[in-house]
């Protein structure tokens, strides 16, 4: 950044008003910036869209799981150790050959924490948010995916409460996959809704 | 709108510290997630967010911002005069050296509370 072109240090005013957050909140003894540097790694490198692929490819395999995720996906995910930690609830929503679930947060940006990481910057951007409840295969199309006509869209409207997870069809040709084998085929935009899981190789 | 190519989760250092902050003070208590929630959403929605989503931290800061102030437990002006006293303590600090508040040159006012 301009601190490059500078001989000394310079902190941009919104670096400077975290700082000053911090400071703030930390004289208050409301945080413990130990305690914020433990949130910022965990999110950075442990939490990840490889939870919610490891909960699908268990879907997949796994049938006394899968009618768990339908009734109570909080806690069929919890019991594999993803847990959110804002209170929410889980909705697992199932695609169909007659229905693609497609997810979104019109209000802001809520988005199942604890099995996908965070966002995407697209997930967070205007278009998208308003885009996606008007005109869901238009957008679709932009990610290149072209769902037959015959197969509806249901689009899944996010809440501070209640968050959803797309478990997307399991592809075909994938009989002799065990659960890592499928869980490397599940990516972050298939549970979204706008991607379907890779092809086998 | 690209495609899902894995973009890293935050651009800047700031932002990780401030999505951070917002999930440190929900965790003991400071204010509800549906609080958090409509506060981001008020600024995403009231500021007119650029279409490419690169001001989403931005947002978020804001969000923050107000919603402490909401709470009480600080002013805009406190905000203000201690960002503009780490602006000072960085401009003081020599390169390669660690920026703290204690190198501010008129640190005597900034920390009067």
């Amino acid at each position: 950044m301009s601190a490059d072109h500078h001989h000394d240090n310079e902190l941009d005013p919104f670096a400077a008003r975290v700082r000053a957050l911090e400071t703030i909140l930390t004289r208050k003894g409301l945080i413990d910036p130990a305690a914020i540097d433990a949130i910022v790694e965990t999110y950075e490198t442990k939490v990840g869209p490889r939870n919610g692929a490891q909960v699908v490819a268990k879907a997949w395999t796994d049938a006394a799981f899968a009618d768990w995720l339908k009734r109570d996906a909080t806690a069929a995910i919890a019991s594999l150790g993803y847990t959110g930690r804002q209170g929410e609830h889980m909705q697992a929503v199932f695609n169909t050959p007659d229905t693609h679930n497609l997810v979104v947060c019109t209000l802001c940006s809520c988005y199942p924490w604890s099995v996908l990481g965070l966002p995407p910057v697209w997930y967070k951007a205007p278009p998208y948010r308003a885009r996606a409840v008007i005109d869901p295969r238009g957008v679709l199309a932009e990610f290149g995916l072209e769902l037959p006509a015959r197969q509806g869209i249901r689009v899944w409207d996010s809440t501070a409460e209640l968050r959803y997870l797309v478990v997307p069809l399991r592809p075909e040709g994938t009989e002799g996959l065990d659960e890592a084998g499928l869980a490397a085929l599940v990516t972050r935009d298939s549970m979204i809704g706008t991607g379907l899981p890779r092809l086998p190789a | 709108m690209p495609p899902g190519v894995e973009e890293p989760v935050f651009a800047e250092p700031w932002q990780a510290q401030a999505f951070a902050m917002v999930v440190a003070l929900h965790r003991r208590g400071a204010f509800t997630w549906t609080e958090w929630a409509d506060a981001l959403s008020a600024e995403v929605h009231g500021r007119g967010a650029a279409p490419d989503g690169h001001d989403y931290y931005e947002h978020w800061l804001h969000a923050l911002e107000a919603l402490l102030v909401a709470k009480n437990v600080s002013t805009g002006a406190e905000i203000d005069d201690l960002a503009a006293a780490w602006e000072r303590a960085a401009r003081a600090t020599p390169h390669g050296q660690a920026i703290v508040l204690e190198n501010d040159p008129q640190r005597e006012g900034a920390i009067a509370t």
